[in-house]
């Protein structure tokens, strides 16, 4: 790029032909692209983008090793800071952090810094580079609850400090939100988020699965009988939301959480799965998230034609620009400024169509979005024959009601300071169980600060 | 992975297995259940609890041949392993948390369908262990579908055994014998605990409600997650939406919506089956299904 204002664009797979697979949507950058991309970076002496990100990433330095082809180098200084950087590099939301912060952003394209990172880390993959750890271990044990991105994040981290780290994961696959929400298209399960978390065990983090924190064992008994100085809560968001309007429990009514963990957790995608996925025609997805953009994708994958459902325009989407143009480019329609009012059935009680009802934007409500409101009279039926409703999740009560003193706030999540430190001594806790339902890397970045105050807290105990 | 300690063959359909678990083993108690894989690509099945050993660490499971996925575990052996035994899941029974005094002035009956008997017998059992004694009806099919009759007579007060077909005990459904303990005997019931197919806990319902007898049902609607994270086994109880992993699986009969219950269950059908006759008749399987084609 000559005048260095234009990023180079990455390949993509072809909307109409990807609209019928599963694999992955952005092919990424071939070394020579990713060089050229480094090149436009002006390796600013007060760098922005480092601000912009929850991990700081030293950005401008990987960046400069890839412009002079040291990818090597460039693995090196993002795994200091990042434990998963080939799933941030695919699903951070850049434009809003790192790229906002660019530069070359006020005139031009920002750096793609995302794409830059998702090609180093696929390059370390694709030749076998680990990250290294050369602190002793120090043997003071740390549990951390869920194996999502800010479990990882935290015991990445601390593994690297030298601690003896164990994961704690109720599903029998790690990842969380990586294995069971992001679709395949977005976030490649073997080849990706697989091989992160090995990395994340190659630092000698352990991983026990199957275990249900305040089931199978509480955080009391971890500490008191297990061993255990410290805990980091990482537990997520887990309960999905109901409009609670009639006919919801009709069959072919379904949480984004249950269609996207049939899909992906349970590989229902594929004919050989042991798990089924109700096929629908006509599908219609409620909300405007990141998590109904997935689910849309997912449905149109599987066959269906999919209408995104959402109540307020469309500048009021809280999914990711790239993921609402994906989402158009493959097909998917969208009914905006309209709200379901009701889930009508057939005989058989499975769904049949998807009552709803018009709205107007008024007054700013307190998220400082305008507050959508029902047009009388303007009812109408769309026939559908399921519907899939991503209206966000709530953090899962199962551990704060299991251990003695953990205060939560009036939101049902874990109360924790700006350092992740809760109501107990020696108890952190971050990301979605602390946020309510956010992003990967807010979680991640929780993870790495709850990493840090938990050490300061061990060492203080002397 | 969990090694299967002893696996017993009850009838050609019902199995039992003693599954090595400890972190389950430890906690575990009537009315919670656990989630087991079979392998490394299976489903999630979730299966009420049987028993437990808490020195020996094993968790004793109760399996009726179902669909693709219980035939596969039959497949297994002594010695094997299942992939994942995630668990315990659920609240456990309020017999178990309630105050036992006020529990042991009451006169209660179980009334176990089936498969039933198998969650019912940890309850009785505990109950006996506590020095209560309660009555059971057990309904089944047919005679060689009556299993741990001899463990729960063990436990149990009265213990009233009826067959479908009369080839066992009594002839006809648990709903008689309840009426008939009621209205010929003259016995008098607190609390009623029914475990077994929904259209029989439908039933059984139906029948305790003329007789004011509160009712506690244990539900086994489709499951994913089994943790609360995806709702699939969402049911109306009352007036409001519950999930049964976490707010059940036993809830107060008199208020729960079996009718959307049963057409819940429904809802995989074609494929579920259209998977089993994969897994056992293979490449024989010509399309009998009716549903993929191949008879076409």
């Amino acid at each position: 790029m000559a005048d260095g204002m234009i990023r180079v664009p990455v390949t993509e797979q072809d909307a109409q032909l990807r609209a019928k697979n599963f694999d992955e949507v952005c092919l990424g950058y071939t070394e020579d692209e990713a060089v050229d991309e480094a090149k436009r970076c002006l390796n600013c002496k007060n760098p922005m983008c480092v601000s912009g990100c929850p991990v700081r990433i030293n950005i401008p330095e990987f960046i400069h090793a890839v412009s002079e082809r040291d990818f090597d180098k460039a693995y090196e200084i993002i795994s200091r800071s990042s434990s998963l950087p080939a799933v941030c590099g695919r699903v951070c939301p850049q434009e809003t952090q790192c790229e906002s912060k660019c530069i070359r952003g006020i005139k031009g394209d920002a750096i793609a810094i995302g794409k830059l990172e998702r090609f180093v880390a696929d390059w370390a993959r694709t030749n076998g580079i680990k990250p290294h750890t050369d602190n002793a271990p120090n043997g003071h044990k740390i549990a951390v609850i869920g194996s999502g991105p800010s479990g990882l994040t935290c015991a990445g981290d601390l593994a690297r400090m030298g601690y003896d780290v164990t994961i704690f994961e109720a599903l029998h696959e790690a990842g969380g939100v990586l294995v069971y929400g992001i679709p395949e298209f977005r976030l490649p399960k073997d080849s990706v988020v697989k091989a992160e978390i090995d990395n994340v065990r190659s630092l000698g983090v352990k991983i026990e699965t199957n275990v249900v924190i305040g089931k199978s064992v509480t955080i009391d008994e971890l500490m008191d009988e297990e061993g255990f100085e410290a805990v980091f809560i990482g537990s997520g968001a887990g309960l999905p939301m109901f409009m609670k309007i009639p006919g919801e429990n009709a069959k072919g009514v379904f949480s984004a959480n249950e269609y996207l963990t049939r899909t992906n957790l349970m590989k229902a995608y594929r004919e050989d799965s042991a798990t089924p996925v109700f096929r629908a025609k006509k599908v219609a997805v409620v909300g405007g998230g990141n998590v109904a953009m997935d689910a849309a994708r997912m449905a149109l994958r599987l066959g269906a034609e999919v209408t995104i459902v959402y109540r307020r325009s469309e500048e009021e989407f809280p999914a990711r620009a790239e993921e609402v143009h994906h989402a158009k480019e493959e097909g998917v329609k969208f009914e905006l400024l309209t709200n379901p009012v009701e889930i009508l059935e057939n005989e058989d009680h499975f769904v049949r169509a998807l009552r709803c009802v018009r709205m107007e934007l008024g007054q700013p409500d307190e998220s400082g979005r305008r507050r959508p409101v029902a047009i009388e009279g303007s009812e109408f039926e769309m026939e559908m024959d399921a519907v899939i409703m991503a209206l966000g999740t709530s953090p899962n009560p199962m551990i704060a009601s299991t251990t003695e003193g953990l205060d939560i706030t009036k939101r049902k999540c874990i109360a924790a300071d700006e350092n992740g430190k809760t109501s107990r001594e020696g108890v952190f806790a971050g990301g979605d169980a602390v946020t309510g339902a956010a992003t990967v890397i807010l979680a991640m970045g929780a993870g790495k600060t709850a990493a840090k105050a938990i050490d300061e807290y061990i060492r203080n105990k002397g | 992975m969990y090694l299967i300690r002893k696996k017993t063959v009850l009838n050609p359909t019902i199995f039992m297995m003693d599954i090595v678990a400890p972190r389950v083993a430890r906690y575990c108690q009537p009315g919670q259940f656990v989630i087991v894989r079979v392998d490394a690509d299976g489903e999630r099945i979730p299966l009420t609890i049987c028993d437990y050993d808490r020195d020996e660490g094993t968790v004793t499971i109760a399996v009726q041949t179902m669909g693709a996925s219980t035939y596969k575990l039959m497949d297994l052996n002594e010695g094997d392993h299942v992939h994942d035994f995630a668990g315990p899941l659920g609240r456990p029974s309020d017999l178990v948390t309630d105050d036992i005094g006020e529990v042991r002035k009451k006169k209660i009956l179980f009334v176990a369908g089936g498969l039933g008997t198998a969650p019912v017998y940890p309850q009785v059992k505990w109950l006996h262990e506590h020095g209560i004694e309660a009555d059971v009806i057990v309904g089944a099919k047919t005679k060689d579908l009556v299993i741990l009759e001899d463990e729960m007579r063990a436990v149990c007060g009265n213990l009233y055994i009826t067959t479908d077909d009369g080839s066992y005990g009594r002839k006809g459904l648990v709903t008689e014998v309840i009426s008939d303990l009621v209205e010929k005997e003259g016995k008098h019931y607190d609390l009623c605990v029914s475990i077994g197919p929904t259209i029989m806990m439908k039933f059984c319902v139906l029948t305790t409600k003329k007789y004011n007898i509160p009712t506690i049902v244990s539900m086994n609607p489709i499951m994913v997650g089994g943790t609360g994270m995806c709702g699939a086994c969402r049911l109306t109880v009352g007036d409001e939406v519950k999930f049964a992993c976490i707010d059940g699986p036993e809830f107060d009969g008199f208020l729960v919506n079996f009718d959307e219950a049963i057409e819940r269950m429904k809802l995989y059908r074609t494929e579920e089956g259209r998977a089993l006759l994969e897994y056992r008749e293979g490449t024989t399987h010509h399309g009998g299904c009716g549903n993929c084609g191949g008879d076409r």
